[in-house]
């Protein structure tokens, strides 16, 4: 493991303290951490290692939120539910990455858009299925206090980014993330030096959405109701990468970091400047990213340059 | 020596314009051949239709008994059909020697990393580049870069290999080096086709010339031959350099 991994883990044991020092709000704020830390990681690894603009976060996301959501009200239990979503999700995403990632730039970024548009469309006129626009209510999965339910779906998101987490950096030290970073770099010659770009443009989209998809499941058992304007919003698919270039491209630290910034960003502008809050935020983005062009990560190695500069 | 790769009847279009037309070729195990030809011939569409990268419209390849004509390219490559670029085709964020590892890692099934990088810094030696086996590609010299795509076409075990204008844009002493390197690798078992301007590498290292006009091969054979050849001579050569290799030879 390099330092930065360890770093990662640390992190992320310490979010796992939260419950200690924090009451039902920090701990619906922790849970929403662990979420937007999901997608960035996870996009991360189509847009970051494999360097393909991927706006189908929030695709992944309503499906998997759908998905649980329909298995419940079948009368499925959770944890059941998130595992056939994960494992439908791998599934089905591995397979339009092998079709989507055939485009490049600005094309497969369109594309993957579309996929957001296209799933939340069906979602709409599956009315039997789904509840159409009406939306759908989703069973309670623990009869708990309002303390207890947090806490529960705290940790449940928690695991999921724990696992992201591990997911991410086993790919970073593997022979696929060598070659996603190949594919990255020059496609053309990855091609020719005998790697199969398609298998892994596609092992890497379905890795990118399975978490994702999970995440969404946890989502939709946790508000008890949703409806597709909410889970297939755009936005779901811009944060993320707003989070990795706050972060830095390409970094699991940071991209997790970007995610916690993000939030607190996000939190603090809505509760003091309620009236023009996106417009603040937006704002702040386009300044942090003008001035910090590498993201997070780079901080430190500016800090040690400036340092080695003064002696 | 048997017949290791060879061409029938391959055509290859792009829409309106034909870029190979009707093409038979066999090549020999041991061979360094030299394609030769025009600006817009059809050499390098040669060898991207040999290497899976456009596909034939019409024909067969046979690479080592094998039909291959429908092959991708990473599945060609891995058959042992390796190819340099013409424009160099370095990982450029890759220090030269992920660069070659990249190449023993995808091409043989079972490396791991550890090995393939092991395995790449005999190739960067090979072809002198050891001193910079921990630089970015991206800070390399031209001719570095072009010494680095050949340890990446090696580290791939080919049996056949494409060598598209590795001395373009080299300087005669680059040349010089470049052209003992292929020779060695030719003494080392492998069969080698290269795409060259410059005639006096085709002449000095080639044991055959194929020249493609207008996606045709208008003559194949010992290069003394070829370059007397009046076709080639009119579509190629030229007059002047027919008169002054006369006036030599």
């Amino acid at each position: 493991m390099t330092r930065s991994s360890i770093a990662l883990a640390v992190l992320l044991a310490v979010l796992a303290l939260l419950p200690l020092v924090g009451g039902a709000y920090a701990l619906r704020l922790g849970t929403i951490a662990c979420m937007y830390a999901v997608f960035a990681l996870s996009w991360n690894i189509v847009g970051g290692f494999l360097g393909y603009p991927s706006f189908a976060t929030a695709a992944f996301f309503g499906f998997g939120a759908y998905a649980t959501g329909v298995l419940m009200t079948l009368g499925v239990p959770l944890p059941l539910a998130l595992v056939a979503t994960l494992i439908t999700c791998l599934l089905a995403a591995s397979v339009l990455g092998a079709v989507l990632l055939r485009l490049r730039g600005h094309y497969f970024a369109i594309a993957s858009l579309s996929l957001v548009e296209v799933l939340r469309e069906v979602v709409n006129n599956a009315t039997d299925l789904t509840g159409g626009g009406m939306g759908l209510n989703i069973p309670l999965a623990s009869n708990s206090s309002v303390l207890g339910d947090a806490l529960f779906f705290f940790y449940a998101m928690w695991i999921v980014l724990a696992l992201t987490a591990a997911m991410v950096i086993a790919v970073s030290a593997s022979k696929l993330g060598f070659g996603l970073a190949c594919i990255r770099q020059n496609e053309t010659a990855a091609n020719m030096v005998g790697l199969n770009t398609t298998l892994y443009k596609s092992i890497a989209f379905g890795l990118s959405a399975c978490f994702v998809g999970v995440a969404g499941g946890i989502y939709a058992a946790w508000v008890h109701y949703i409806d597709p304007s909410d889970v297939f919003d755009i936005l779901y698919s811009v944060k993320p990468i707003v989070m990795a270039l706050i972060g830095g491209l390409g970094s699991p630290l940071g991209v997790v970091c970007g995610a916690l910034v993000y939030l607190g960003l996000e939190e603090v502008v809505w509760r003091n400047y309620i009236q023009i809050h996106s417009g603040l935020l937006g704002l702040l983005v386009v300044l942090l990213l003008l001035f910090l062009p590498h993201g997070l990560v780079s901080l430190r190695t500016r800090l040690f340059r400036r340092k080695a500069g003064h002696a | 020596m048997p017949e290791i790769l060879s061409l029938a009847g391959v055509s290859r279009h792009f829409s309106g314009l034909q870029a190979l037309r009707d093409v038979s070729l066999g090549i020999a195990g041991g061979e360094i051949v030299g394609l030769i030809g025009p600006n817009g011939a059809g050499k390098t569409t040669l060898v991207n239709t040999v290497c899976g990268v456009t596909p034939a419209s019409a024909g067969t390849v046979t690479f080592a008994g094998r039909d291959i004509t429908r092959l991708k390219p990473y599945q060609a490559a891995r058959l042992g059909l390796a190819r340099t670029f013409q424009i160099v085709q370095p990982f450029a964020e890759f220090s030269a020697l992920d660069n070659v590892a990249t190449a023993a890692l995808f091409s043989q099934p079972g490396q791991s990393l550890k090995a393939a990088r092991e395995n790449a810094r005999e190739h960067l030696a090979f072809v002198g580049l050891d001193g910079q086996a921990d630089q970015p590609a991206s800070t390399l010299t031209l001719a570095m870069r072009k010494r680095l795509e050949l340890a990446k076409a090696l580290a791939m075990k080919p049996k056949l290999l494409f060598l598209d204008e590795v001395n373009a844009g080299l300087n005669s002493a680059e040349v010089e080096k470049a052209t003992a390197l292929i020779r060695q690798l030719a003494a080392g078992g492998i069969t080698i086709v290269m795409i060259e301007h410059l005639m006096k590498v085709v002449l000095n290292v080639c044991t055959r010339i194929v020249v493609l006009h207008n996606g045709e091969l208008i003559a194949d054979g010992a290069p003394r031959d070829v370059v007397r050849n009046p076709a080639v001579i009119d579509a190629y050569l030229g007059q002047q350099y027919a008169q002054r290799h006369g006036a030599h030879g």
